[in-house]
């Protein structure tokens, strides 16, 4: 299938800054592509790029096999939600969502049947003769998503739709915007700075830092195998265990060292693991580090390790250990019996972890 | 092309005014520099000469009074309005019930001409049937209210018209800027058992400080223009004892037929209105850049 | 809003205190109304007199007998140098002087201010500049130049030439108003709408203009004021029979011929007080909160 959206070596300059430098993207219809990354790393302005709100500097933006890298925004086939919604304050409701029919000269009859047909797909009919002033922050957040859903487009975009929701409705709207992807088999871009909402929606996730693509991939590739040092802490919460560690080649396999204060390293041997440098970071999540007897393979290694701090979380109990200097998060049963001062013995799960260049950040494994 | 034009609109919308600016602020200013630096007279001269025209403004005692009266006028106007706005201020601020009456009392004068100000303050100082003769229906047989025609007093008569017509004006950006302080800071010194007037003292009005520089501005520019003001009270008079350099520059080019003088006064005028208003200017919008 | 209104407290001696201490804010109060109603007081209290009461009675006394002779002649008799027809012609000057001048330069400053904070293009913040610095010259500097151009623009001496005048000074403070307006408002909206496919124009039409009634009240109560109240470019560039009422009241007031007619003065200071006064008290409110908001946040 072609790509719906095929974006070819993107470059975006204010004057002399670099925003967004050498992007490529594609997605297939059906698609829920994610953009991520810490504010400042240029996401909205990508997305924004893609609506033809911000004129890029090089490259070219293909939307449903037509290059659009110079078409206006209204010429684009796409609808947009804003973090602020931005409904027009003084007109009602459905003049909000019909306002893009009526300017584009749709008539009077079929505007009524697209705003009857999305305000009862959104629930909001009751809403539809008030004014944005009287709505609350969720319903507001609905009426914005039925102005991009009465255009019927090839591409949805979404502007960090849910941040100025609080977390309970955030949630609520996550799994609705999802079902609506689903019903609809629409394909959307969606940029937030919330990992989890990135992990939850997308089919394809693109992480980026400081203008540059730092890793494209489904949400499992993301997360568990991630391309860099800043990906593997930016995704995942509690975020990934990343140890300085010393890396050994012997028989069986590489021989990893974790110092450890007061007390003899911490030896793990990794039978997979080939070629690593003598230093290296090894990433390992809070999952992957479990209590011994509670994690079975060939590749759980336990080994003792004195518990700084537990915290308790409901489902699970989380617990602090030193090692390599960093302290380290081990996700445990609820009913485990670890007690801060004590020694725990701990399974860690070798065939999950991750091993990146101490200089360079990159993924090693 | 509709591209195109899509894309320049805003500057197109924009260009007849920005063209407008410059030809008939930045241009006429330029105009007014080089008229300044020539031997004009009843019509406007264009070889230029030098300071000629300085030099005769700074050696006329007409042009010398009308400074001294302008930093007179200019010293007292802003200052007492500015302690009187800031007094008003404070005791409406205490929670009055009849405040917003009060305030459209003080605040009614603003929406006056200067004419009409100087007019009634004419009238009510006029030492033959005003203030002075009012009193001395009172008993006060000596007493003597004749400032208007005093060459010594009048333009500290035009102060009290100048004050009367603009305190009322920094009241309002003084109540304004009383009520925006932080609730919280206040209601935690009150928890603190600091007294009131310390609380406005120490904290309330060192936070106002851009609205002390806001009226300040406004107040040394009405200062600088003020033209109405003098030529309905006082005429310029006695003689030319309330001149300002915005009265001379009119006599002068409308008047006496000297449009050298005439312009190179505005220039004065317009230096000093530089010396205030650029510094301030230069920070309001390198603020707003951020 | 910060309450720094006396606590209660149940002390009695300080109790006696507090109610000194309010007594004495209201004299205060009090005092200052006077001083700012006292001017219009005697204007309108004289006005209402004949020339024999006012030079035998008191400034502030109320009037024996009430006489609208005064405002009478000052309307339709008084003398503004040659001519005795009043300030009713001169007043109907001002009016068709301020209406147009006041309407273009709002619009022109409405539309200058959608552009500059809403349609930032590289320059915008150096012409924003330029026009507040406008705002600030003393109109002094272009006074010659100007009776100049209107001269040459055949426009001399009449009241198409104030409006344009008026007009052209107007335009930096209107823009100031609705730029510091537009500019609070988020610009996703105008994403929204060209996304939506609304152009310059219509997403002004439709989206800006609906929200912008408290800053066109602001702004046209502003310009109305300055160009009622205008004294300099009225005496400097209208001449006998194009004069706003300012420049009449003026030459009434001064004008030396005959016996002097305090009552008929005042009674044309109020006469040309009146459309501003009168906008003051009707929207004085609208116009103090939006005006203030400005300085408050600069």
């Amino acid at each position: 299938m072609a790509p719906i959206l095929d974006i070819k070596n993107l470059y975006k300059n204010y004057g002399s800054v670099e925003i967004l430098k050498d992007i490529n993207v594609a997605i297939e219809p059906g698609d829920f592509l994610v953009l991520v990354g810490p504010s400042g790393c240029g996401k909205s302005t990508l997305l924004n790029c893609i609506a033809g709100l911000e004129p890029i500097t090089a490259g070219t933006i293909d939307i449903g096999g037509r290059d659009m890298t110079h078409v206006s925004p209204k010429d684009r086939d796409i609808a947009m939600v804003f973090q602020s919604y931005a409904l027009y304050p003084t007109m009602s409701v459905a003049k909000n969502i019909t306002f893009g029919m009526k300017v584009r000269g749709v008539d009077a009859a079929t505007q009524e049947k697209k705003l009857q047909e999305v305000a009862q797909q959104l629930q909001i009919e009751p809403l539809l003769q008030r004014r944005p002033g009287q709505l609350s922050g969720g319903q507001r957040q609905r009426v914005a998503m039925g102005r991009a859903l009465v255009r019927d487009p090839k591409l949805f975009l979404f502007d960090e739709p849910l941040s100025n929701l609080d977390a309970k409705l955030r949630v609520e709207m996550r799994s609705e915007i999802k079902k609506l992807h689903h019903n609809l088999n629409a394909t959307m871009v969606y940029v937030t700075h919330d990992q989890i909402e990135a992990m939850t929606l997308a089919t394809k996730i693109v992480v980026l830092k400081g203008g540059i693509v730092q890793q494209i991939g489904s949400p499992a590739e993301i997360y568990n195998t991630p391309a860099n040092l800043f990906v593997a802490d930016f995704m995942g919460s509690p975020a990934m265990n990343l140890i300085p560690a010393r890396a050994k080649a012997n028989g069986k396999g590489t021989k990893i060292e974790i110092e450890r204060a007061g007390a003899a390293p911490l030896v793990l041997t990794d039978t997979h693991a080939k070629d690593l440098p003598e230093d290296v970071i090894l990433g390992l999540r809070p999952e992957d580090i479990a209590e011994a007897g509670f994690r079975a393979g060939e590749d759980v290694q336990e080994a003792d390790c004195l518990i700084d701090m537990v915290e308790p979380a409901g489902a699970d109990t989380y617990v602090v250990s030193q090692l390599g200097g960093k302290q380290v998060t081990a996700r445990l049963h609820a009913e485990t019996n670890a007690r801060p001062g004590e020694n725990l013995s701990l399974a860690f799960d070798l065939s999950k972890v991750s091993y990146f260049a101490p200089e360079s950040g990159e993924r090693l494994n | 092309m509709t591209e195109w034009l899509e894309r320049h609109i805003p500057k197109m919308v924009l260009a007849p005014s920005f063209i407008a600016i410059l030809v008939f602020v930045y241009g006429f200013i330029a105009w007014t520099a080089w008229v300044s630096l020539t031997r004009s007279r009843l019509l406007p001269k264009y070889e230029v000469e030098g300071l000629i025209q300085y030099e005769r403004l700074f050696a006329s005692p007409r042009f010398d009074t009308a400074m001294t009266n302008l930093f007179i006028f200019g010293t007292l106007f802003i200052v007492i309005s500015m302690v009187l706005g800031l007094l008003i201020a404070i005791l409406l601020d205490q929670k009055i019930r009849t405040e917003g009456v009060l305030r459209t009392i003080y605040l009614y004068p603003m929406a006056l001409s200067m004419i009409v100000t100087g007019t009634a303050w004419k009238w009510i100082m006029n030492p033959g049937l005003g203030i002075e003769k009012m009193v001395r229906d009172w008993g006060f047989e000596n007493f003597s209210f004749d400032w208007v025609i005093d060459p010594d007093m009048a333009i500290y008569a035009v102060v009290i018209a100048g004050v009367w017509q603009a305190s009322g004006f920094v009241m309002a950006l003084f109540l304004a800027g009383l009520r925006s302080v932080d609730g919280e800071i206040i209601k935690a010194a009150q928890v603190d058992g600091i007294p009131n007037w310390r609380i406005y003292s120490a904290i309330i009005i060192p936070s106002m400080a851009p609205i002390f520089l806001s009226a300040f501005i406004v107040l040394a520019h009405l200062a600088i223009k003020s033209f109405d003001l003098v030529i309905a009270l006082t005429g310029g008079g006695p003689g030319y004892a309330t001149d300002l350099p915005a009265t001379y520059m009119y006599a002068m080019a409308f008047s006496r037929g000297d449009i050298g003088q005439a312009a190179s006064s505005a220039m004065v005028m317009m230096a000093v209105v530089f010396a205030i208003i650029v510094p301030y200017l230069y920070s309001e919008l390198r603020t707003k850049h951020d | 809003m910060t309450d720094i209104a006396l606590t209660t407290t149940h002390n009695p001696s300080r109790n006696w205190g507090r109610i000194a201490l309010r007594w004495l804010l209201f004299t205060l109060l009090g005092l200052f109304a006077l001083f700012y109603l006292m001017p219009l007081f005697v204007m309108v209290t004289t006005s209402l007199k004949s020339l024999e009461e006012i030079r035998t009675g008191s400034l502030v006394a109320f009037p024996r007998e009430v006489t609208f002779e005064a405002w009478r002649t000052a309307w339709s008799g008084a003398c503004t140098g040659i001519q005795c027809e009043g300030l009713r012609p001169y007043f109907w000057n001002s009016v068709i002087l301020a209406i147009p001048a006041v309407l273009i330069s709002t619009m022109l400053g409405a539309l200058n201010g959608y552009v500059i904070a809403q349609w930032k293009f590289k320059g915008a913040n150096l012409i924003f500049s330029l026009m507040l610095f406008g705002c600030f010259i003393p109109f002094q500097v272009v006074l010659l130049p100007m009776a100049r151009m209107l001269g040459m623009m055949g426009i001399a001496g009449t009241i198409p030439g104030l409006i344009f005048v008026h007009v052209i000074y107007g335009i930096g403070f209107t823009t100031l108003f609705f730029r510091n307006y537009y500019v609070s408002i988020p610009q996703e909206l105008v994403k929204a709408a060209k996304v939506d496919g609304a152009g310059f124009f219509r997403i002004f039409w439709s989206i800006f203009l609906p929200l912008s009634l408290p800053i066109i009240v602001v702004t046209v109560i502003w310009q109305f004021t300055q160009i009622w109240n205008d004294f300099l470019f009225g005496v400097s560039f209208s001449q006998a029979g194009t004069q706003p009422v300012t420049v009449a009241l003026n030459n009434i007031v001064n004008s030396t011929t005959g016996v002097k007619e305090y009552n008929v003065d005042m009674a044309a200071a109020i006469i040309a007080a009146l459309p501003t006064l009168l906008v003051y008290v009707v929207a004085g409110k609208y116009f103090i909160r939006g005006l203030t908001a400005g300085s408050v946040k600069g």
